[in-house]
């Protein structure tokens, strides 16, 4: 036989690794070296871990969705930065697990909102978005003033998180990790967020995005 | 990075293209053993496979793409290599806002040929519209405030950043203080308000009096005589017994209700309401006290917008 095309086309197993080959290749180039770029594991000067309620905020705004419609990337673009403040960078995000970057902009980009509207409007916004935006399409979340948090598996979100970004904290003088929470930290989380609604703690993320670029 | 990510980088991405272009030479040959044209010996639902070659405009642009692509490479680099045009779109490596301005500064003393794309674009930004926003800066906020174009600049950076608290026509909403009328929680003098905008204003917060009052009942007393001082009428019994605790309110609000604008303390006389007049949101805001919050500008918008939007929101109260 002389067609040795027809040996890829009629062997499911080979025509399986070779296009498993050929698909791999741009994420060995574009992806790979990012998990060993060292510009990529370093924190911005002033990033701060999220309190114990704002990593509450956080889980609450990957459980209803938020970053469906919102992204938190701020491109470096005129267009972007004038609305939203200067482009995010990737020392900024080296504690996020998983990246709530987003894809689409159905409602603003919201990676420098903290600090942009007082608590009274996030809760006026989130229970009733068309009450301070009239043309807002945004849904209203009421039932998060309702949701009382109990903290029971807030420490161990702190510890994971302890462990997720062992190699990229900040270094002390010595050059030694800082992990992001002490035991003791770890330890209070529980009565830090007990009884909380899950509306403070959404808007303690909310407000807390954004300032570690100063 | 790394020279070896380097090399990873390098090896992969030529590999690749140098393994395209061979794959494609060699499917531009022959290697079937069926004459062209005629059957390879498949006939499915009587449609037949012939051994044709691969259509000419096909390949020529596969090979174009291939060119393409180490045009593409040599322009704009490659793992570690910066390309001819040594393109950035930003300067992704910063750790600080301060260390973002002095790269953006070294890049422009070389000449604005060096800058990365987004500092490239500011730079054209600033070299158009500065000028502008500087001139309006040199003038007063009165002055500005009867200058049409002037105004119209404003209330477009008013428009894009304030009117998702205070409407679109700056009228305000429950919470949120309208800014049309001559009623001003920490005073409407130009120089309050650009105070207001730059850094923002916290009120110490109105407390919440359910205790210091003992209970609902000195709640509804104090209510009921808060609501007298704008004129209207209530039970003269427990305004009397609210006018006696109105002391506590006093140190805010003054002897006679009329608010300080150095704490930020409501008018109570005027017959407008921040968070609503009637009795039930009065006795709420007494019970459970109100921390209104104004965020600071300065950061976001920089003093010479903010100066524009002072002089389209002082205009609003002007006749």
């Amino acid at each position: 036989m002389k067609n040795i095309h027809e040996k890829v086309e009629k062997n499911v197993g080979l025509f399986f690794l070779f296009t498993v080959m050929a698909i791999s290749i741009g994420g060995l180039v574009e992806i790979t070296p990012l998990f060993f770029q060292k510009e990529l594991a370093q924190p911005v000067d002033n990033l701060k871990p999220y309190t114990a309620l704002q990593m509450e905020g956080r889980d609450i705004y990957i459980r209803d969705g938020c970053h469906v419609c919102h992204s938190q990337m701020i491109r470096p673009f005129r267009a972007e930065t004038e609305r939203y403040g200067h482009y995010s960078v990737a020392g900024e995000h080296v504690w996020e697990h998983p990246f709530l970057w987003g894809s689409k902009r159905t409602g603003p980009d919201l990676a420098r909102v903290g600090g942009r509207y007082s608590d009274d409007w996030h809760r006026a916004h989130l229970l009733d978005p068309r009450s301070v935006v009239p043309e807002s399409n945004m849904p209203s979340f009421k039932w998060l003033a309702e949701n009382i948090l109990d903290g029971e598996l807030t420490g161990k979100k702190l510890a994971t998180f302890n462990w997720l970004t062992k190699n990229r904290s900040h270094k002390d003088e010595n050059g030694k990790a800082i992990p992001l929470y002490t035991q003791a930290e770890i330890d209070g989380a529980k009565d830090a967020v007990k009884g909380k609604t899950e509306m403070e703690a959404l808007i303690a993320y909310l407000q807390s995005l954004g300032h570690a670029l100063k | 990075m790394s020279s070896f990510w380097n090399i990873w980088i390098w090896v992969l991405t030529l590999g690749s293209l140098v393994g395209c272009f061979l794959l494609l030479r060699w499917c531009l040959n022959d290697h079937t053993g069926v004459k062209e044209g005629e059957s390879m010996g498949h006939s499915f639902d009587g449609i037949e496979e012939l051994n044709n070659p691969l259509p000419k405009w096909w390949s020529t642009f596969f090979l174009c793409t291939i060119v393409w692509a180490f045009g593409y490479l040599s322009l704009y680099g490659l793992g570690g290599w910066g390309g001819l045009l040594g393109w950035k779109s930003s300067n992704q490596g910063i750790l600080s806002l301060a260390e973002s301005k002095a790269k953006t500064v070294a890049s422009l003393a070389e000449g604005s040929a060096f800058l990365v794309q987004y500092d490239r674009e500011m730079a054209q930004a600033d070299a158009k519209y500065g000028p502008i926003f500087a001139a309006y800066a040199a003038r007063s906020i009165e002055d500005l405030a009867t200058d049409e174009q002037a105004l119209k600049v404003g209330q477009r950076i008013f428009i894009q950043n304030c009117s998702q608290c205070h409407g679109s026509d700056a009228h305000g909403t429950t919470g949120f203080p309208n800014l049309a009328d001559k009623d001003w929680l920490y005073g409407g003098s130009p120089q309050a308000i650009k105070e207001s905008i730059m850094n923002g204003r916290k009120s110490s917060g109105m407390m919440a009096w359910l205790g210091a009052l003992g209970g609902e009942q000195g709640v509804k007393e104090v209510a009921a005589y808060v609501i007298s001082l704008s004129g209207r009428s209530v039970d003269p019994e427990l305004a009397k017994a609210g006018q006696g605790k109105f002391a506590l309110c006093a140190g805010c609000h003054g002897t006679e209700g009329k608010g300080n604008i150095a704490l930020g303390a409501p008018n109570l006389t005027d017959n407008i309401w921040l968070y609503g007049g009637s009795k039930r949101v009065i006795e709420e805001s007494i019970r459970n006290g109100r921390a209104g919050v104004m965020p600071a500008w300065k950061d976001i918008l920089g003093e010479e917008k903010v100066h524009l939007v002072s002089a389209y929101v002082y205009s609003l109260s002007q006749d």
